[in-house]
């Protein structure tokens, strides 16, 4: 997910929005996981815009990407320098529409925006979890956001909509909870990580576990594995482009030089720039999320964990109306990735829309305005939420 | 809408499973969810085309139609509608026996090259065909197959294939408006419309 992402203005702000938080799986009631441990008890951030109406029809909620968090969109506060990461699409009058829908978005299981993952406190030892943190899948972020959505008392959603690892999210939700999902946008994403996706995944986790200040993940108490994390970061930040993308923003121009400077130091626009989003995300999120993630998006197999070995099968479980959104210059999931899902829901007679959208910006293109997106999204939801009787 | 657009709505019963091939913006899907409660799917290549009829809120997969067809179970359609797309089929034999897996029946519609106004043309001035229905000149036409009525009357035949329905017309102001050609059909009709199912299939 970029940072470099410039908010338009076309519709209106949600304005000034909090971070709740909702806390179960209190011992000794923990919450299994898929890799058999038991986590509890597990708090999850989240944020919500818009109201949810009085037949509880009107609920959107959206996942988040690798790094993003449950600020979808607004501001903490009145000196926030930036808005949620999908402000362009969450707001009054714009595509995911505060006026009509209540929007829910929460911080993944696993992560470090609020909710509970290896930054955590472990309560057995009062230090953070590090390492000793259980894995979590795909399948066990998704049903700890179902504990929170019940708890919201929503029984069934209008959407759920998310791109990339938030992607993955929408489908599990559709084929693990089929009951509670009227519609599905998976955008950008793919029903399992490619060589080339966990090749990538492999290098920035290995890139993490060299720093010499990761220490087998125990650093909260000294220096953090920053320069692990920033090439991590920069790793991502290549597979999130186009090489297209680049040629456009970087070519090979030099950064204030018109010289090689014939040394390691910044030469070209495209390193500074690498430097920079590496930088700005040390501050910001902790490597051990980032390899528990990597490793959750690594394992996420609709295949073999729906349909035993069945791609056909695993969706014959789904219920639900896609819009499955892809585009054009995505190297990380290709649109042929988009393409096998839209295959395997035809077969099963699903009502499925699918567009690829043609765009420049590689795999980040689903968190940059683009008004041929939103207006598809704002259509399709539109269509969804007159058809849906709760 | 267009005229042969109008003739086919008109033959499919409300309620109906439609696939429409080709679909364009979804005039036609629209017009039948509309007027006659169809379930309706479109295929569309163009991606401008396909964002403005999901606009719509139709269901439209934005693909190949010779690759798209392959994924339906056998016989998930009333009818599967090919509109003015056939001239422009590499394989239209591979792809008609395809469409009647999917569907009971198939809707066709294809302009007619043996419209007099074509035959005259070439008569007299020997050049390639070019009119309000063939608008391409020879080199940047994606009409690909020259189709007559009578040629597939006899396409049908051959395939061991039925024609359950047929309306030859004749369109006028750009397309919009028609009336339906009772004689001379090969020669006076712009378009060719026809119904086709398998043999048994047809007696409905």
């Amino acid at each position: 997910m970029s940072e470099y992402i410039t908010h338009d203005q076309r519709g209106r702000s949600v304005g000034i929005v909090q971070k709740k938080y909702f806390t179960f799986a209190y011992p000794p009631d923990l919450f299994p996981l898929e890799c058999g441990a038991k986590l509890g008890p597990i708090t999850l951030a989240y944020e919500t815009y818009g109201q949810l109406n009085a037949d509880r029809s009107n609920a959107i909620l959206i996942l988040h990407a690798l790094s993003g968090d449950s600020h979808v969109a607004g501001y903490y506060s009145k000196d926030d320098p930036k808005p949620g990461w999908w402000d362009f699409m969450v707001g009054p009058g714009k595509a995911i529409d505060t006026n009509k829908y209540f929007v829910i978005c929460s911080n993944i299981l696993g992560g470090c925006a609020g909710s509970t993952g290896p930054s955590s406190i472990n309560p057995r030892t009062g230090k953070p979890y590090a390492l000793d943190f259980p894995f979590v899948t795909i399948g066990d972020m998704v049903r700890a956001q179902k504990v929170l959505i019940e708890h919201l008392g929503i029984r069934k959603l209008l959407a759920v909509i998310g791109g990339s690892l938030g992607g993955m999210q929408v489908l599990e939700w559709a084929l693990r909870y089929p009951e509670m999902v009227h519609a599905a946008i998976p955008i950008a994403t793919t029903t399992r990580h490619s060589a080339l996706a966990i090749a990538f995944n492999e290098v920035a986790r290995q890139a993490i576990m060299a720093d010499p200040n990761w220490r087998g993940g125990n650093y909260y108490d000294g220096p953090r594995p920053e320069m692990g994390l920033a090439v991590a970061r920069m790793i991502g930040h290549i597979t999130y482009l186009s090489d297209r993308a680049l040629r456009r923003k970087f070519g090979r121009r030099l950064q204030n030089k018109s010289q090689f400077s014939f040394g390691f130091d910044v030469d070209f626009q495209v390193e500074s720039y690498l430097r920079y989003q590496g930088r700005k995300f040390v501050e910001r999120f902790d490597a051990n999320s980032f390899l528990y993630i990597t490793k959750a998006a690594d394992y996420f197999d609709v295949k073999r964990q729906h349909g035993e070995g069945s791609l056909v099968k695993a969706f014959s479980k789904a219920r639900a109306r896609f819009l499955v959104i892809s585009f054009s210059s995505d190297w990380l999931y290709p649109t042929y990735q988009s393409r096998e899902m839209v295959k395997a829901m035809k077969k099963n007679g699903l009502d499925v829309s699918f567009c690829e959208i043609e765009a420049d910006w590689g795999h980040d293109a689903f968190l940059i305005p683009n008004e041929k997106f939103e207006n598809l999204v704002a259509a399709f939801l539109e269509r969804v939420s007159r058809e849906f009787e709760p | 809408m267009r005229y042969d657009l109008q003739i086919i709505a008109s033959w499919i019963e409300p309620g109906a499973r439609v696939i429409d091939l080709g679909c364009g913006s979804g005039d036609l899907l629209l017009h039948l969810k509309e007027t006659k409660g169809v379930r309706g799917i479109g295929i569309e290549k163009d991606e401008a085309e396909v964002r403005e009829a999901i606009r719509k809120g139709l269901t439209v997969i934005q693909g190949d139609l010779n690759e798209e067809v392959r994924d339906y179970p056998d016989q998930s359609f009333d009818y599967v509608i090919l509109s003015q797309t056939l001239q422009q089929i590499y394989e239209p034999h591979t792809l008609l026996k395809e469409l009647l897996r999917i569907g009971r029946r198939v809707i066709v519609s294809f302009p007619n090259f043996a419209h007099w106004t074509i035959r005259l043309d070439l008569l007299l001035h020997g050049r390639a065909p070019k009119n309000p229905q063939l608008p391409y000149e020879w080199y940047d036409t994606p009409n690909i197959r020259v189709i007559t009525i009578r040629d597939f009357r006899k396409f049908i035949e051959d395939l061991g294939y039925q024609v359950l329905k047929e309306a030859p017309v004749s369109t006028y102001n750009r397309d919009r408006q028609g009336k339906m050609v009772r004689r001379w059909a090969n020669l006076r009709a712009t378009y060719g419309i026809f119904m086709v199912g398998k043999r048994d299939a047809g007696k409905t």
